[in-house]
């Protein structure tokens, strides 16, 4: 039966918690903002993870990880085009340039890469096919799922004040009119100047979200995090002003009672 | 003449008047509206204080059930229709995925009404696109011990199996207490 939804009532912690669960085996597929992850999983164990069209071999894994250098990444993506990555993995293992701990361990951490990534996700549809693998040519793992699910659950948390704290996107912001405050003293990280260069009783934040390219989440934090420090606060949108928003038995008696449930359940059966 | 009352409870759309109408001996006294938020015009009405059918035992027994409310902003009734009730059953639509959190949130709700022996019916059983009933027992978090049962709303041999379940459970948790 389908294994399919929206990951607004559903998200990916959820998922992972269902899959562990459930030790199932198969992929789940989910098409979120602007991207499509493949996470592939066997009894209930992550096996394989894909974002989108990013390079997900391996000889690109491992010059991520620094397990290669890129004079070696060039010679292979020349000469071994050809192989697969269980090839090339025996290969590299057998030339004595990396051990096979190392290759898991830098599939590993790429897997958990894209996972994290998906933590943000709070938009799209997922559905579960069990007759999907692993690509065959792909060197599968076997990792745990429980760390995955408590970062994410952290997540949520997180997600669940933030909306919370800011139940509308659909609202603006403004700079507050408090005497002292200047914007230029404040220590912000490059993400929350881009938010701050866009505040304006003209912009929904939604719109500030999607100029500024942060999902709901991330656009959250900002503000949170802006409005924690008083430096804005949230107004309606090109400034309209707000709008006027026994008991079960009668008798004690406990054979009775017993009588009275019996009685129902035989006047059930008739029915 | 003693009357009892069993409570169908879940979110708006499970068929819990369905679930009633199924089963009772009279037309459901319903008080369904017309629906007009937009978001919520997945079927054209809905209830807004309560369902009531009715099934006679015998001279002197009466089995009353009531269907709650669906949509939270009716929820003050919640209470006052789970005053007094032998059990509860809740309701989910197993092909909408999108409203396990709230059955989940409803179900505790009501455990905290009161102490009462309740199971859950996995509604909508017979469409495509319905939900696996273990992938669902884990989305709503169901203890192992909790009956978890597959309905058809409509179908009454199905109604009267979650129905004889719960009773079950309440005879049983009945005997376990002596």
């Amino acid at each position: 039966m389908a294994l399919k939804g929206n990951l607004r009532d559903f998200t990916i912690t959820q998922l992972l918690n269902l899959v562990n669960l459930a030790c199932k085996t198969g992929t789940l597929v989910i098409e979120g903002p602007g991207d499509v992850a493949q996470i592939s999983f066997r009894e209930g164990k992550l096996a394989y993870a894909q974002l989108g069209q990013r390079d997900n071999s391996l000889a690109g894994i491992l010059r991520k990880n620094k397990k290669i250098s890129a004079r070696q990444y060039a010679i292979l993506a020349e000469r071994a085009t050809k192989m697969s990555d269980k090839e090339l993995g025996i290969l590299l293992v057998n030339a004595g340039y990396l051990s096979q701990a190392d290759i898991i361990e830098s599939l590993q951490q790429n897997f958990v890469y894209i996972i994290r990534q998906l933590f943000t996700w709070v938009e799209g549809f997922f559905r579960f096919d069990a007759d999907m693998l692993p690509p065959s040519d792909k060197i599968p793992v076997r990792l745990d799922l429980e760390n995955l699910i408590i970062e994410g659950s952290r997540q949520l948390r997180e997600w669940e004040l933030l909306q919370q704290e800011i139940p509308s996107l659909d609202m603006a912001l403004k700079f507050t009119d408090r005497p002292g405050t200047n914007i230029k003293d404040v220590n912000l990280s490059v993400e929350e100047w881009r938010v701050v260069s866009y505040v304006s009783p003209k912009n929904t934040m939604r719109q500030v979200a999607q100029v500024t390219k942060l999902n709901d989440l991330e656009i959250r934090r900002v503000v949170y995090a802006l409005l924690q420090a008083g430096l804005v606060e949230i107004v309606r949108p090109g400034g309209a002003p707000a709008s006027v928003s026994a008991r079960a038995f009668r008798t004690e008696d406990k054979e009775q009672q017993k009588s009275f449930v019996n009685r129902i359940i035989d006047r059930i059966l008739s029915i | 003449m003693q009357t009892v009352k069993i409570v169908v409870t879940g979110p708006f759309s499970a068929g819990k008047t369905e679930f009633i109408r199924s089963v009772s001996e009279i037309d459901v006294v319903s008080t369904e509206r017309k629906i007009t938020a937009e978001a919520e015009k997945i079927k054209n009405s809905t209830t807004v204080a309560m369902d009531f059918g009715r099934i006679s035992i015998d001279d002197e027994l009466v089995l009353y059930l009531f269907g709650t409310p669906g949509q939270r902003r009716f929820d003050f009734m919640w209470e006052i229709l789970s005053e007094g009730m032998l059990g509860f059953i809740v309701m989910v639509d197993s092909a909408r995925p999108e409203t396990f959190r709230e059955a989940r949130s409803i179900l505790e709700t009501f455990r905290a009404y009161a102490p009462t022996p309740y199971v859950v019916a996995a509604n909508k059983q017979d469409m495509d696109d319905a939900w696996d009933l273990e992938d669902m027992r884990v989305a709503l978090r169901l203890d192992p011990n909790v009956k978890f049962l597959p309905c058809v709303a409509q179908d009454k041999e199905s109604v009267k199996k979650v129905l004889l379940e719960l009773l079950y459970t309440i005879l049983a948790e009945m005997e376990a207490g002596d």
